[in-house]
């Protein structure tokens, strides 16, 4: 359903008149999302889509905080933390929090909620966020003690991220359906309606006093709607129906833009691309087993020239396996490989392609990303043909099959700022690794695991220099995530794609 | 024209059995169901633990027999997102999906019967002229495409409509003209020819040498025997009005049962995608046959061919 020219001279002149300012005259937001398909269950368990995590910040709190610009850890329910032993943090709790049925916040709830999630019984959907807890045991009234299964040094991740904190009593009475249905939190905005896969209606938590790092709630009211087609919501941004999206895509950035009254801005993510070669040799393909030949792949392609030209915004090349803000993503250690389609040709023909050879590439991201590197690669000979697939369905053929040889792919990293959450996913030998490097999954192993930060950090150097220097992976660009908002909003976007509604509110 | 009835009525059942067994298997093809339940950052164990549970390890064949045992039955099962059962939330959006149809098929009676009547009335004229053009562009206009411009003139400039939801009748009125014109040139055009064909026979003729008005030529003797077939396709239309609310209702925000595929398919909830598939398929198969049988009833020697 896309249409990339939105008529948008046409609508510019139509426009000159301002639209409507619902949001400041009533101090309300009105958000759209939805491109990918609406929360399924707005329980924050019981859901995989993104939007959902958007939902669950303003509803619930976590125990810690994730300070969202410099990924420091500060309290948030906890207000302080000290390990016991390798597998045991201890917790001593806020005092005074309240959750928006009334119910008070303490020690019982955190159990309840860690030790009913871990219960792979209760049937969390995403079990790796909640299987490393073993137990969790109160203390006294406001003292939680949390114990894992081995010692997990990624556990703050998840306590500042997936793990949000429930009301004992309510979620016993109610379960997954009834959070669904009136979800219940101590987060800054409260939920007073919910109509499922169609709107969601929130108010001011009046009780979000007590000096949480969140902060309060800027606007008194905030809706949103789920709206799958992208033209829709835009039309309704342009009409005042909504203030804010975030699904746009880069072409509508410039369109958006363009109108008076409309701010849109490409913001920088977490989420890194690369491209992935069959090092290992999964789908029989001889030429990408070979370093050579991957070395020359890198030095071939322009990615400057591609953040500069297509990706735009705050986007900017990457030459790791991780994000670089990510715990253990050290750039010093990783190799890299600039554009020199000389050597790259030179490159080619001592591995034995003098012509070059023909490849199948694969992405399900734009086709003219896609082109840009096989227009580089051509240059050098390499004759690529694209294959454009469905994300899932290109995740199938490569986890199940291994015929890719090459592909344009990139990761979220569930927005957590560790490199486990993305550089040991592919390189550990699982169905999604392609080098199937027994010295890399070692590596990966020891810094996942260990409890020392310094034995971390050294442990994914050396994964990194190896896996950039035998090209395991070209690391591309870290993406960009779009919006169209009204200029009056005072929207801050975040490198982890998670907008906190409630800290916008409208200026002057 | 009984064994007509029944020889019809078995190949719909047949089709049925096609259209559920190709869709079982090719939205188990496109992608492994478990990988998309999952969502985009689940692990290996959390893939193949929703495998076990859904039961995606078994062979294709065994999941669909079970699958087709229980719809016999009216039970599609669970979708696998919303965790509900798959009839209810059919038959919470059925409504919606329902009315838009009834009213787009309304829509197209309303302009394709008219305009086809004076268009006969007056073959190569200026109207008839308008009527072509009406019909040229109903055909050419690409129904996604006509929606956002409905959507920039009315919503975005004039503001005179709401431009998604279903909270009023306002916000069905650029989705039912949307749906409603796609259909409009086939039955006009039919209306047109069937009107020349009537107005220039024997009976007309006698009609109006007995001196009776010409309004009632028109409408008592000419039109109610040129409409039966307009009649009989607009049933097939509905159909089709039903299947194309997919788009429509996608583009409008109207949360029916062709946004329900839409979302449904892009996240391989296959229950969702089975049961919506074999209903739009019984429903078009039952106005198709329900067509055929009116045909043949109005004309027996479509039963004896």
């Amino acid at each position: 359903m896309k249409m990339k020219t939105f008529v948008a001279a046409s609508m510019l002149a139509a426009l000159a008149s301002t639209s409507t300012m619902a949001g400041p005259d009533d101090d309300s937001l009105i958000v759209a999302w939805g491109s990918t398909g609406p929360i399924e269950n707005v329980d924050n368990y019981f859901n995989t889509n993104r939007t959902g995590i958007w939902f669950s910040r303003m509803v619930w709190d976590q125990l810690i905080y994730r300070e969202p610009k410099t990924f420091e850890f500060k309290p948030l329910l906890a207000e302080s933390w000290e390990a016991l032993s390798d597998t045991t943090w201890q917790f001593k709790l806020r005092q005074g929090v309240k959750f928006h049925n009334g119910e008070e916040f303490d020690a019982d709830d955190v159990v309840f909620t860690l030790n009913w999630i871990s219960d792979p019984a209760n049937g969390v959907k995403v079990q790796r966020n909640v299987n490393w807890i073993e137990s969790a045991e109160k203390v006294d009234k406001y003292t939680v003690n949390v114990n894992m299964k081995k010692p997990f040094p990624q556990a703050f991740e998840f306590l500042s991220g997936p793990i949000t904190i429930y009301p004992n009593e309510y979620y016993a009475e109610v379960g997954p359906d009834g959070m669904h249905k009136a979800p219940v939190g101590t987060g800054p905005m409260k939920v007073v309606a919910i109509e499922t896969a169609e709107e969601y209606v929130l108010e001011k938590n009046p009780d979000y006093t007590w000096g949480s790092p969140k902060g309060e709630a800027q606007v008194s009211k905030m809706v949103v709607r789920e709206i799958a087609d992208v033209q829709t919501q835009i039309a309704e941004l342009l009409a005042g129906g909504i203030d804010i999206t975030a699904d746009i895509t880069a072409d509508h950035v410039d369109q958006i833009g363009g109108f008076p009254g409309f701010t849109a801005l490409q913001a920088g993510t977490m989420r890194t691309g690369y491209i992935g070669f069959d090092a290992a040799g999964r789908g029989n393909f001889e030429p990408t087993t070979k370093l050579a030949v991957r070395k020359a792949m890198a030095m071939a392609i322009d990615r400057e020239s591609l953040v500069t030209n297509l990706i735009r915004g705050d986007a900017g090349v990457i030459h790791t396996p991780c994000f670089p803000t990510q715990f253990g993503c050290d750039e010093s250690f990783a190799a890299k490989w600039d554009y020199n389609p000389e050597m790259a040709k030179q490159l080619l023909a001592e591995a034995g392609y003098p012509d070059g050879f023909e490849i199948e590439f694969y992405t399900f991201r734009p086709a003219d990303w896609a082109e840009a590197i096989m227009a580089d690669l051509s240059k050098v000979g390499i004759k690529a043909s694209l294959t454009k697939m469905p994300y899932f369905a290109l995740r199938d053929k490569q986890r199940n099959e291994g015929t890719t040889p090459m592909f344009l792919m990139d990761w979220g990293s569930y927005s957590m700022n560790d490199m486990s959450a993305i550089t040991s996913h592919f390189f550990k030998k699982g169905p999604d690794d392609f080098a199937m490097d027994d010295q890399v999954a070692a590596w990966l192993e020891e810094g996942d695991t260990s409890p020392d930060s310094e034995i971390r950090k050294a442990a994914y150097a050396k994964a990194i220099e190896k896996i950039t220097s035998e090209v395991y992976w070209l690391p591309m660009f870290n993406h960009v995530r779009n919006y169209g908002f009204n200029e009056n909003l005072s929207f801050i976007p975040y490198q982890d794609e998670i907008p906190r509604f409630w800290q916008y509110g409208w200026n002057g | 024209m009984l064994a007509y009835a029944i020889k019809r009525s078995f190949a719909a059942f047949l089709i049925l059995i096609v259209v559920s067994g190709l869709t079982f298997s090719l939205s188990h093809l496109s992608a492994d169901p478990a990988l998309t339940i999952a969502g985009e950052q689940a692990s290996d164990e959390d893939i193949q633990a929703i495998r076990e549970l859904y039961g995606f390890d078994r062979p294709i064949y065994i999941q669909y027999l079970e699958w087709a045992g229980r719809a016999m039955t009216g039970d599609f099962g669970e979708s696998y997102h919303y965790g509900e059962r798959v009839s209810t939330m059919i038959a919470g959006r059925i409504g919606t999906t329902m009315s838009l149809g009834v009213l787009a098929i309304l829509f197209a009676l309303i302009i394709s019967i008219p305009l086809g009547v004076v268009a006969a009335m007056r073959p190569n004229s200026l109207v008839d002229r308008f009527a072509l053009l009406v019909a040229v562009f109903g055909q050419a206009l690409p129904t996604f495409w006509f929606a956002l411009m409905m959507i920039i003139v009315l919503g975005v400039w004039w503001r005179w409509l709401p431009i998604s939801g279903n909270d009023s009748w306002a916000h069905f009125v650029m989705p039912t003209i949307a749906l409603g014109y796609y259909a409009t040139p086939a039955l006009m055009r039919l209306t047109r020819a069937g009107m020349i064909e009537v107005l220039g026979s024997d009976y007309i003729r006698t009609a109006r040498a007995k001196g009776l008005s010409p309004t009632v030529v028109l409408f008592k003797h000419a039109l109610r025997n040129a409409i039966i077939p307009v009649v009989a396709l607009a049933a097939v239309w509905f159909g089709f009005m039903l299947g194309g609310s997919i788009v429509i209702e996608t583009i409008f925000n109207l949360k029916g049962i062709g946004w329900l595929s839409y979302d449904a398919l892009l996240r391989s909830d296959l229950p969702v995608v089975q049961a919506i598939v074999l209903i739009f398929a019984s429903l078009y198969v039952v106005l198709t046959l329900a067509a055929d049988l009116v045909n043949a009833w109005l004309d027996p020697r479509i039963s004896v061919r």
